[in-house]
């Protein structure tokens, strides 16, 4: 663990892997929780949990050192569902990049058990973990990709919200409201859901 | 019953209804927003008597022009720009009664960005999570002001400030932004951390109020490769492939994958609110506090 200061009022704080990143989001939480920690913001990410808003950063980050991090926490929360149609434009190129067929790419997307590492992108835009097998971003981004696509890029999945631009590979689609600020919570999906896509009759 | 609303009459380049921001949400990708130089929306605020946490018009270098439906006091600052009610020349910088149906014009800056209009009362749309701030990036609070939109106001407060002359401090013609080195200055060569803090910068015209974005020389990285996503703060320095630096404003992504080689300390970011494009930016690195 590595705590690097960002500016004078945060931190960014390094580990070693996601399920790491996860685990120290899920301690941070419970120190803020417990009153151990004040702290505005908690932005976990990839390899990294960001603490944006500390009184005193070189004291927190000296603190770390001694902290035992459980790991992941039991995943005890309810998995949210979210009906899908399989019919994204990239589905063939997908399936190709794996070796399978359309069908197949399906399969396998509706067969994990994903989790919310951290949000980013847009509101209700969840970066989620899980997928089996890795897929490289388009090599030209879309300029609009429209709102409810099923999207695969790296080793994530997501959901886009709204409708933006966005460089990721599209298999399909849902009616699922990722994000309503109307609602509350506003997003669907925050850091540590867990996520299964459920494949609907094809459109 | 009098009818608390402000009708626009003349939207100007890019308004937008501005407050203190959505902080505390950036875990769900969402971005603090809220007015770009908070200073002088909290000056504006001041007053005509309202609460630092009112709303307030943020305009973008040819100023707006509305109509109350009922007497308001208002205040117009940040960019120096003339001011008129219907016609006639009023004082910038100052409280000013707008009569019920005139006609209140903010006009072009003569230097700066941007303008910032208090209304007694405070701007009243609805909040969304907590803040009535347009966040351009997420499409979060109400859109950006059209011809004929209308504004509820809130109840104004009893007591107005009385004063006559505030300091308030002119757009820079040069912009100094002091800065740490950090997170990732260790993804660029000694030499690009030695550009930054020597070379001169410029406003770019692609500045918005996502980022400020500069031109001048491109900072080399040492490590190739891609970065994992990870949290960005306000004011942060990051260094897209093309090497020009862009500093992080209020509708700042919440998270990104280019390297943040520095962070520009929060007090400097009003200044880069004013900058026009092509004014001078000065890097000053400083050590951390």
């Amino acid at each position: 663990m590595r705590a690097l200061p960002v500016g004078d009022r945060a931190l960014l704080i390094e580990v070693g892997s996601g399920e790491e990143a996860e685990a120290l989001h899920a301690e941070l939480l419970r120190r803020r929780a417990a009153g151990d920690l004040v702290v505005a913001e908690i932005v976990p990410a990839a390899r990294t949990v960001l603490l944006d808003g500390l009184d005193a950063p070189s004291r927190l980050a000296a603190r770390l050192a001694s902290w035992e991090v459980p790991p992941v926490p039991a995943r005890a929360k309810a998995v949210v569902e979210i009906p899908v149609r399989y019919d994204g434009p990239d589905l063939a190129d997908v399936a190709a990049h794996w070796g399978v067929d359309a069908a197949e790419v399906a399969a396998i997307h509706a067969a994990a058990e994903f989790r919310v590492a951290f949000c980013g992108f847009a509101p209700g835009f969840g970066y989620l973990t899980g997928l089996p097998r890795e897929v490289p971003r388009r090599s030209t981004p879309r300029t609009a990709v429209p709102a409810g696509s099923v999207a695969l890029a790296g080793p994530y999945t997501g959901v886009y919200p709204r409708s933006s631009p966005g460089g990721w590979q599209l298999i399909g689609t849902t009616d699922t409201v990722l994000w309503d600020h109307a609602r509350v919570p506003a997003a669907l999906l925050a850091p540590g859901t867990r996520v299964r896509f459920t494949p609907v009759g094809a459109a | 019953m009098t009818d608390r609303a402000l009708v626009v009459v003349r939207a100007g380049a890019l308004t937008t209804v501005q407050d203190l921001g959505r902080p505390g949400y950036a875990h769900l990708g969402v971005p603090r927003s809220g007015a770009l130089d908070a200073p002088t929306a909290a000056l504006v605020n001041r007053l005509v008597g309202n609460p630092p946490d009112a709303a307030v018009l943020e305009t973008t270098l040819n100023g707006c022009s509305v109509r109350p439906r009922s007497t308001v006091v208002v205040a117009v600052g940040g960019a120096p720009c003339p001011v008129t009610v219907d016609g006639r020349p009023a004082p910038w910088g100052a409280p000013v009664r707008v009569p019920e149906g005139a006609l209140l014009d903010i006009g072009a800056a003569r230097a700066g960005v941007r303008g910032y209009l208090a209304v007694s009362g405070g701007v009243a749309v609805e909040p969304v999570l907590g803040s009535r701030s347009t966040d351009l990036l997420s499409g979060l609070g109400p859109p950006p002001l059209t011809n004929g939109t209308v504004l509820p106001l809130g109840r104004p407060a009893r007591a107005h400030a009385r004063v006559d002359v505030v300091p308030h401090p002119a757009p820079p013609s040069e912009l100094v932004l002091r800065m740490t080195f950090g997170p990732r200055d260790d993804w660029f060569t000694a030499a690009a951390r030695r550009t930054l803090v020597t070379h001169p910068y410029a406003v770019s015209s692609a500045s918005n109020r996502i980022g400020l974005r500069t031109d001048g020389p491109a900072l080399e990285r040492a490590r190739p490769g891609e970065l994992p996503s990870e949290g960005m703060v306000l004011g942060a320095v990051q260094v897209p492939p093309d090497g020009r630096p862009v500093v992080f404003l209020a509708d700042h992504p919440t998270t990104g994958g280019y390297p943040v080689i520095a962070v520009v300390h929060p007090a400097d970011l009003a200044g880069a609110a004013q900058a026009a494009p092509g004014t001078p930016v000065r890097f000053v690195a400083v050590r951390r506090r």
